[in-house]
Parts: structure tokens; sequence; C-alpha cells
């Protein structure tokens, strides 16, 4: 017990799902009135009135159930898991934002935590201002913020724009410095949800880097990510959530091979679960002939047909993303940014087939995660690998090739679009 | 060098239901944080617009114009006190509209920093807390107002001005337990906050600001009271009209005790619902 930082017994946490108030945020307090007015008139007609069963519209939803572990000071744990498994109900549950409902947690030590890069930046201030206003949410003292200011900024790399509100940044810029305050945070305990999702390829090394530099400096790390690349690297020890319990609990590999083979076996009819707004419902790969299929064909259109139901909000987006058995995303697609295309504004079921490009994609596996969102600002319903599917070969132009994933050249065969001449270049004089 | 200074043991156990018996212990821990969420509300406020400063000393000024020339003029209400009839109201406007800012920014906090609630943890009252300081801040710049017409009318309050903080921080508690009662509800039941608007315009002519409530008949008197913006509109104008306008005791303490029981009612509710709020927002 002496070392021992985290310790779950028993941890629950139950949501009630309300389905018929699924299209408002919160309760409406007229329902609270017409209700309790309604349970006083039934009392006052007495037995004989006319007795409206209050059908109870509620369901109960446990996001965890049953969680048992135990973490030691300076383990470095990955939480693995689907979309809906529980996973960033247990982080919020471990960094005091929300209450078990079962169980109990003893934590020693001081926990911070990333649920998000940025919490509470302010687009009006300036970048200075919005280190030290995200530095203190996070729950760093002025203090710690003072002597660390430098080498934040130093590592967002925004020294020109410190002093410029962040509405006037770019994206990547605003996010850079977003992380650099994540990046700096003191804690004994540092619990991370997916920040590292962020920015270009160098950035992504960069915070990648930082990361380890936390996770050797002794400090205990609960990670929670879609990319087992950076758990295999980060971490060395994995707790995989299915349906809020606890399905395996240990070495990196085992787990990931644990949780890929989970995927698999509930591939067939796994519950989806659903969103506030808009449902995905079922999808499946198409072949040419539009019937179901399992297999892919480089060269041809990637076509997958999608039911989901909606309520009719306007500005909904559907997303895609491809990703390779190592769980790296491949490609990307969103309705409403790429195509500016919407989901229907009649609430109802719809059906719809995305045809995509033709991807000469390298032999191997793959899943689709598909995502209903809200103009792509708030999740709605996310099924990860809702679709997987098998590229037997890859051999562009039938040339005798195959060209695979394991060769760790990436996804994508690349092809000629015009033929390759080697034109002899005189020898330059001088 | 953090790894050098000892390390304290903190040790925190999560439960259900768990009361947390440290709350008020922690809520000072996080002072910075407040201050810090004070100040972003203070600074996006002054640097959003360009009127934003000039916005607290143009809403009560125009107020103050408007009740002056409307009931002190054209209604012809009766003149009670020997203070000129702007100073009159301007005085029970200032606590008026302290209340009526800190009702309306305190019951949407906790809504409008749904973000921060989402996402890290926080004792929840921090936020209608740090709130509170812009509405003070605004009062701060109308008080300017009232000198201004002190200087105009050449009026020279008493010795009871110098009570005025103790006023203006019964006014913030006045304002204080309604607020954090309704902030409570307000992420339960969104629609909640239509309400809240409409009782503020309501209020502003049932609370005695266009007019001194020694004109409430004697026999109504201790039930006007009953209003407890009444007690604290009475000390205001007491301490700035001094002895030409009393206070009427009994009526100020059963509006001292409706302010204690809802400031109760609020912080009681606030705290019984604070642990749900993530859930909700």
């Amino acid at each position: 017990m002496t070392n021992t930082v985290i310790h779950s017994q028993g941890l629950g946490k139950k949501y009630l799902i309300d389905s018929a108030h699924a299209h408002v945020e919160g309760e409406l307090f007229v329902d609270l009135l017409w209700n309790r007015a309604r349970s006083i008139g039934r009392r006052l007609m007495g037995a004989g009135g006319p007795v409206n069963a209050p059908a109870s519209r509620k369901t109960d939803f446990w996001a965890l159930r049953d969680v048992n572990f135990e973490i030691k000071a300076g383990e470095l744990v990955s939480i693995v898991g689907h979309n809906g498994a529980g996973k960033t109900t247990l982080l919020k549950v471990l960094s005091r934002i929300t209450e078990p409902t079962e169980g109990r947690i003893e934590i020693f030590g001081r926990v911070n935590s990333l649920l998000e890069v940025g919490t509470g930046f302010h687009p009006e201030l300036t970048g200075r201002e919005n280190v030290f206003l995200n530095g203190s949410i996070l729950g760093m003292t002025r203090a710690e913020m003072r002597r660390r200011f430098d080498e934040i900024v130093a590592f967002s790399g925004v020294e020109k724009f410190i002093d410029t509100p962040v509405k006037r940044y770019s994206t990547g810029m605003y996010v850079r410095l977003a992380f650099a305050v994540a990046a700096h945070i003191e804690a004994e305990i540092l619990v991370v949800d997916e920040v590292l999702a962020v920015g270009d390829a160098e950035f992504q090394e960069k915070c990648l880097n930082r990361m380890s530099e936390v996770a050797n400096s002794g400090r205990t790390v609960l990670f929670v990510s879609h990319n087992f690349a950076a758990i295999t690297a980060l971490t060395n020890r994995s707790i995989v959530l299915r349906n809020g319990r606890v399905t395996f609990d240990g070495p990196v590999d085992a787990a990931i091979a644990h949780y890929t083979a989970s995927l698999a076996r509930v591939e067939q009819r796994r519950d989806w679960g659903r969103g506030e707004n808009a449902s995905l419902l079922s999808a499946s790969l198409l072949d040419q002939h539009g019937n179901p299929t399992d297999r892919y064909t480089p060269g041809t259109p990637l076509r997958v047909k999608v039911a989901f139901q909606t309520s009719g909000l306007p500005g909904m987006s559907l997303d895609v993303v491809l990703r390779d058995n190592h769980n790296v995303a491949v490609g990307h697609y969103t309705s409403a940014n790429l195509s500016r295309i919407s989901l229907p504004t009649e609430p109802g079921r719809y059906e719809c087939v995305l045809s995509l490009d033709r991807f000469w994609l390298a032999a191997g596996e793959y899943g689709i995660d598909l995502l209903t969102s809200v103009t792509n600002i708030m999740d709605d319903h996310g099924v990860d690998s809702a679709v997987r599917f098998v590229v037997d070969t890859c051999s562009p132009d039938g040339v005798p090739f195959n060209f695979s994933q394991d060769l760790g050249y990436g996804n994508l065969a690349m092809r000629l679009t015009e033929p390759l001449v080697f034109k002899p270049v005189p020898p330059s004089g001088g | 060098m953090s790894s050098a200074e000892p390390k304290p043991q903190i040790h925190l156990v999560l439960e259900p239901g768990r009361a947390d018996r440290e709350y008020w212990r922690e809520l000072l821990r996080y002072h910075e944080l407040f201050s810090i969420l004070a100040w972003r509300d203070v600074a996006v406020r002054y640097k959003q617009t360009v009127i934003g400063a000039s916005w607290a000393f143009v809403r009560p000024f125009l107020t103050m114009v408007v009740f002056t020339v409307l009931f002190g003029h054209l209604a012809k209400l009766a003149q009670t006190t020997g203070a000129p009839y702007a100073i009159l109201v301007f005085a029970g406007l200032l606590p008026w509209t302290l209340f009526a800012s800190v009702m309306g920014d305190v019951s949407t906090s906790v809504v409008s920093n749904g973000n921060l609630i989402a996402r890290v943890y926080f004792p929840r009252l921090i936020v209608p807390l740090s709130t509170v300081v812009v509405a003070l801040i605004d009062f701060a710049v109308s008080l300017v107002i009232l000198v201004g017409l002190m200087v105009w009318y050449l009026y020279v309050p008493g010795w009871q001005i110098l009570l005025l903080p103790v006023f203006v921080l019964l006014a913030l508690l006045t304002a204080l337990g309604p607020a954090l009662w309704a902030a409570s509800m307000i992420v339960k039941y969104r629609d909640f906050r239509f309400i809240i608007p409409f009782a503020m315009q309501f209020g502003l002519y049932v609370s005695p600001v266009g007019f001194s409530s020694s004109v409430v008949p004697e026999k109504w008197r201790l039930l006007y009271s009953l209003n407890p913006v009444v007690g604290v509109i009475d000390g205001f104008r007491w301490c700035i009209i001094g002895g030409d306008s009393p206070i009427y005791w009994p009526g100020f303490v059963l509006s001292l005790a409706v302010m204690v029981f809802f400031l109760w009612l609020g912080i009681h509710t606030f705290r019984r619902t604070e642990r749900s709020f993530a859930d909700m927002v």
C-alpha cells in the first residue's frame, strides 16, 4: 500500500438517459411545474381521478461498473477501449469533475487532468493572458506559471504573437499555445485524454517527446488514446475497458491484442449506443454491385452504406475516419466541411451511400470510424470501427508486387499521373 | 527544483455523496483561480466593446434621468425628503442595479462556464463568486455618477455615508442567495433563465427605487419589507441622504431575516447540486 497512488474499488457511474428530452439540454422547469400540478390534482381528486401512470421515460445507463484497479507511483498506464466504453467517464471521476455513483477511489497526491487542450481560453484575451488563465484553471499557482512562462512560450513557438488576442491566431497557433501550457503542468499524477491528436506531424512528435519526458520524470501518468503507436511508446501497462467494465489489465502488447480481438468479436452486433441528435444505426462496406462485403478492391470507389436517425437539428455532419490495423488514421471525410453537406433537417431515419475516392490502399486490415457531429464542433455519436474490412492485395496496374501495410511505407500506394520519362541532361559546362 | 520541495501528501477519497469536510478550506486554496476568473470577466467586458466601460456609466445614468423626468416632474410624486429627487432616485438605483446585475450574472454563470465545469475540477462556488466582481466594478463606476450628482446639486452627505460599504456588502449578500439558488436551478431547468430577467424588470417597480419606501402606508410597511431589497435600498438612502430618510427598523430587521434565509437556501441548494453540474451542463 505504501506507494499506491490510485486505488479504485467497485467503482461505478450511472447516468440517467431521458429519451423524451434527448433533444434539449437539461430539463424544462415548465415540465416540473406541470408534473407537480398534475400530481397535486391527482391527489385532490383521490383514487377515482384519472390515473395516468407517470411514464418514466428515463433509463439507467452504467458508464462504469465494478471497476477495480490499483496504480503505483511512477506507473505509466494507458486506458484503451472503443467510444462509449467509459474511458472519459473514468478520467472524469478520477479528476473529480464528476462524482461516482458507487464504489470508492483513493488518491494519494495532486491530480491534474488534461481532458482537452485550451480549456477556458478566451478569444478576446492575448496569448500571454490566456497562458496564465489556462494554467490557473489547470491547477497551477501563479508562481509556478511565472517560473515556467518563458519555457511555455518557447515550446509553443508563437513568441511573436504572444501579446495578440488569440482570436487572431490560426488554428495551428492556437492549438500549439494551448498544448504548450498543458505540457508544462506540474502534478504528481497526470491524467491525459487524447490531446495528442492535434497539430501537424512535427508538432505531434514534439508533443510525444514531451510526453515521454514527463513520463520518464517519475510521475504517474494515465493516458487515454486511440493511437496504439503512442500508447506503445509511452506506457507499459494498459487497462482495457468494454461497456464500462475492465476486461483486461496488463502489459500493453497483450492489451492491444486483446482489444483488437474483442473488436473483431463484437463486430457482428455490438451495441452502438446512440447520440443526442443523430444516431448511427448500421453501416457496411459495399462492393461494386451494391452488396455488403468485407473485402475492398484497391482502385475502386470506397463505398460505405450508412443508416442513421436524426432529430433534424440543422448543421449536423457525418464524418468518417479510415484507420489501418495499428489504428493510425489514414484518411478523413467530413460531410459538413469537405463537401458542405449537412444531415437532413426533417427528423427521421435515413440511409445513404458514401462513395469515396478510388484508393490504392495497402494490403491489410482497416477499420472505419463513423461519427456524427454538430458542425464539427461537438461530437454527437461516434462508433469506432463501425465497419472493418480487408484488402487482400494491392498491386496497381497488375504489377507483380504486393504493397502491404507491413512494409512500413504507409497505407497508400502512389501512382503516376503521367508517364515517367528520364531525360538525359547534358553535363554542365564550366 | 520542485522535487526539492517537501511533498505535501494529499489524500483524497472519492465516494458517492461524500460531504466534503474540507470544502471551505479548499475554496480558500483556490483563491488564485477566483481572482483570475474575476480578472478574466472584467478584462473581457472592458476589452470587447468600445462602450464597455461607458456602459456601466450610461445605463444607471439614463435610468436615473428617465425616473427623474417621468416620476419627479410629470407624475409629481410627493417630495418627501429635503434631498433633490435625482439623488433620492439614484440612491435607490445604485443598490438596485448592483442587486439586479448580480442576480443576472450569477444565475447564468454556471451554465456559461459549462466548458470549464465539464473539464476541470474546482470548488464550483468559485464561478458565481468571481462573477460578482464585475458587478462590483460596475457599481464603483456608478458611484462616480453619484459624486457628480452631489456636486451638481451642491449636496453634502452626512456622516452616515461612511457606513455605505456595510450596505454594499448587504446588497451583495441579498442578491447572492437567490442568485445561487437560481444558478443551480438553471443548470437543470434551462427555461428557468427566462424567469430571471422578467423578475428583475418586475422588481424594479415593486422595490422602492423611484420612490421612498415611506410612501407605503404604515400598516403595509412590514409586509412590504418581506422584499429584502427594500431593506437594502432603505439602508443606502439612509447612508446617502441621512436623517431625511430614516430606516424603518422593524422592516429592516425583517428584510435582513429574509436575506439570511435566501442566502442559506442558495448556498445549500448550490452545494447539494454542484457535484452533478458536470453531468448536466
